[in-house]
């Protein structure tokens, strides 16, 4: 076993981490802004990687796909937000998790009815394609892009999220809604703005992932499982512990398929108990207690 | 639904609609009364829901066409076969309760069906505990052995032991390194001793194993290790989507550059899941290829009945099993004159039968299929002369009983 071997591990789990950033990202906003915990997650991404597979065929272009997909999905996850999940916001916190389960369900059966239970093909962009030397080993080209853009989403979230009034608001609503009502915030447009924002994450996330696997309406099941481990190791809710509970995750499976490969996806959920045990509130949550 | 009758209909219609349900409610007995006189019933679990549902899909539409091909043909001494699909969600918990109901509720003559290694195994448990013929139509190297096997238990299917060695003998060579890719279940574990005894036979070496966990959508953390054994052949067993998604990132990983990719089973509704880029040059096995049609007329015969049943669609592999399986059996059940367990065993081990691929037969010993197997290779773009052009016939590997494990090999007594 050699340096450049681990090396080039290593740097596999941290491109892993990415990825399962990205998928946990947009839960971790929802739950950390609205407090509902969004079970339809994985469904909606596998509907952002049918949506970016449906536009780049019919431009012809993955950037469309890759651009318009999104940005369509968040505005459908702002309609769910509008239109089934407000009228829940006064009920038992169970309510939009039940009903984020059944919509789960849902989207399944209509992909499946609109485009058929066989995976379609997604090619990865020409542009893209091919393998890199990296130095310590060969890395595909598409994985790097997507380290890229997922960098790139972090930056920006985080310059919203501090920098900018939006972004205090937002903030604000997250810790005391009714204070901001108080203030005269239309604390309603916010939550349903970081919504989309979460919905139009997550369906990025399906799109980023279409080229690298099979796109078939079952593709979300075990994403929505990844996204809950790296939320709930994190913390649910932040940001910051979404990202370190990501990269961890990745670097964990990475290097526990080196050494036992069969326990690869097995370790994340043992990581997850682990952290449950000794901090309950996950890495960088807040503590619960009259919350 | 009522309220949408009642938005669109005057109101007597909705009146004859809850008649007609009332009707056929309390008739429904009786009805299921008369087809118990009557009907031959083929019980058919096989996972619709899941990750082999395309799969499962092929297998009942050429299971229909079986049935209805020889109904249109008088059936089954003068009676009329009905198959009764059921969805065992790839869960032999399910499988074996459906089975049940199949046999004790629906009455079902015989089962065929299952997509699993470990699911087929549960619907023989119950059907062998039953006396009720089974024809698994999913690939297993355990039901064969004396342990599983019952003289109710057919395997229409190809095995791991027969598909390993077609493959290993077209694409391994003396002083191959082979780094082998393997599901972590039954099939990936038969499928890997499979190989690693053709590999011995054939003087390849092995530089390594990683058991990968079912179902995983990322593979990118085997990569670096695979690489590093530095393979010829790199062998990835395993099913369904993982057979897609492990193909696809290992050739994004560049290792298809200095290695072939083998697999025991090069799916047909993989390959064009993910498209003939990724899959170019891989050779795998299989039961069945459309393209047969050249060369074997019962092939051209069934790609004809399935093309005008399903709009010019062409069968698949999977499919075929689900064919060649109800097929042979109902053949079986013509030459017993009826449904008869005793007379329909007797039938099948003597049955010489070509529905499809050509000639096969079950042997006696362990009611294994005795069939050619294919060896593929997936087309380049380029030379695809259609869409369902998928692959090249590399080989048909008669059938014969030296690529079978022996009957004593197996446990049966001599």
């Amino acid at each position: 076993m050699d340096a450049e071997l681990i090396a080039m591990q290593l740097f596999s789990g941290v491109a892993l981490g990415a990825i399962l950033i990205m998928v946990a990202l947009g839960l971790s906003i929802i739950f950390g802004m609205l407090g509902v915990v969004n079970f339809a997650h994985g469904a909606l991404f596998m509907v952002g990687a049918y949506a970016g597979l449906w536009v780049a065929s019919l431009t012809g272009s993955f950037w469309w796909g890759l651009l318009i997909a999104p940005l369509a999905i968040g505005a459908f996850g702002m309609a769910i937000e509008f239109l089934l999940i407000r009228p829940l916001y006064k009920r038992s916190v169970d309510d939009p998790l039940l009903l984020t389960f059944g919509l789960g369900y849902v989207l399944v059966e209509a992909v499946r009815i609109v485009f058929g239970s066989d995976g379609i093909p997604f090619e990865t962009p020409a542009l893209l394609s091919g393998v890199a030397d990296l130095g310590i080993g060969f890395f595909p080209v598409y994985r790097l892009f997507v380290v890229g853009v997922v960098a790139a989403v972090l930056v920006l979230l985080w310059l919203f999220l501090e920098k900018t009034k939006y972004g205090l608001i937002v903030r604000a609503g997250a810790r005391d809604p009714l204070i901001m009502r108080v203030l005269g915030v239309d604390i309603g447009r916010v939550w349903l703005m970081v919504f989309g924002l979460g919905i139009g994450l997550t369906a990025l996330g399906g799109v980023l992932a279409a080229p690298m696997r099979n796109v078939s309406p079952e593709m979300g099941a075990l994403v929505l499982a990844e996204a809950f481990v790296v939320t709930v190791i994190g913390g649910m809710g932040s940001l910051i512990g979404a990202v370190v509970a990501g990269l961890l995750v990745g670097v964990a499976v990475s290097m526990t398929a080196l050494f036992a490969p069969e326990m690869a996806t097995i370790v994340m959920f043992a990581l997850m108990a682990l952290v449950l045990l000794v901090r309950p509130q996950g890495l960088f949550g807040r503590a619960v207690a009259g919350h | 639904m009522t309220t949408m009758i009642n938005s669109r209909f005057p109101s007597p219609s909705r009146r004859t609609v809850l008649m007609a349900a009332g009707a056929s409610l309390v008739a429904a007995p009786w009805v299921a009364n008369a087809q118990g006189a009557d009907t031959v019933r083929i019980g058919f679990p096989t996972p619709l829901t899941g990750p082999f549902a395309a799969e499962a899909r092929d297998q009942v539409r050429s299971a229909e066409l079986a049935v209805k091909l020889i109904n249109d043909k008088g059936g089954v001494a003068g009676r009329k076969v009905e198959l009764l699909v059921r969805d065992d969600k790839l869960n032999a918990g399910e499988a074996a309760t459906r089975t049940l109901e199949l046999i004790e509720k629906d009455k079902a003559h015989a089962i065929v069906g299952a997509l699993s290694s470990a699911v087929q195994l549960a619907v023989n448990e119950v059907t062998r505990a039953r006396g009720v013929i089974y024809v698994s139509i999913s690939q297993s190297d355990t039901i064969n052995e004396v342990k599983d096997f019952s003289r109710f238990t057919f395997h229409e299917a190809l095995n791991p032991h027969m598909t390993t060695a077609a493959v290993a003998k077209h694409t391994f060579k003396r002083g191959s390194k082979v780094a082998y890719l393997v599901a972590d279940y039954a099939y990936g574990h038969e499928m890997l001793r499979g190989f690693k005894r053709a590999q011995a036979a054939l003087g390849a070496e092995s530089v390594g194993e990683i058991l990968h966990p079912f179902g995983a959508p990322d593979y990118s953390t085997f990569m670096p290790r695979l690489r590093a054994m530095r393979p010829d052949i790199l062998c990835i067993a395993n099913f369904g989507r993982d057979q897609a998604n492990s193909i696809k990132q290992a050739v994004d990983f560049g290792m298809n550059r200095n290695a072939r990719i083998v697999v025991p089973v090069l799916l047909h509704n993989q390959r064009l899941a993910i498209g003939p880029d990724a899959f170019a040059g891989v050779v795998g096995g299989a039961n069945y290829y459309w393209g047969l049609e050249q060369s074997i007329p019962s092939a051209k015969a069934f790609n004809d009945a399935f093309r005008a049943a399903h709009g010019g669609a062409v069968p698949t592999d999977y499919g075929a099993y689900g064919f060649t399986g109800v097929y042979s059996l109902l053949l079986a059940m013509q030459a017993a004159g009826g449904t008869d367990t005793d007379k329909v065993v007797a039938a099948l081990e003597e049955l010489k039968y070509d529905v499809a691929k050509g000639a096969q037969s079950y042997r006696k010993c362990d009611h294994q299929s005795m069939q050619s197997v294919l060896v593929l290779e997936s087309k380049k773009r380029a030379d695809m002369k259609g869409d369902a052009d998928l692959f090249n016939v590399l080989a048909t590997e008669p059938a014969s009983e030296t690529m079978l494990r022996t009957c004593s090999e197996l446990g049966f007594p001599a």
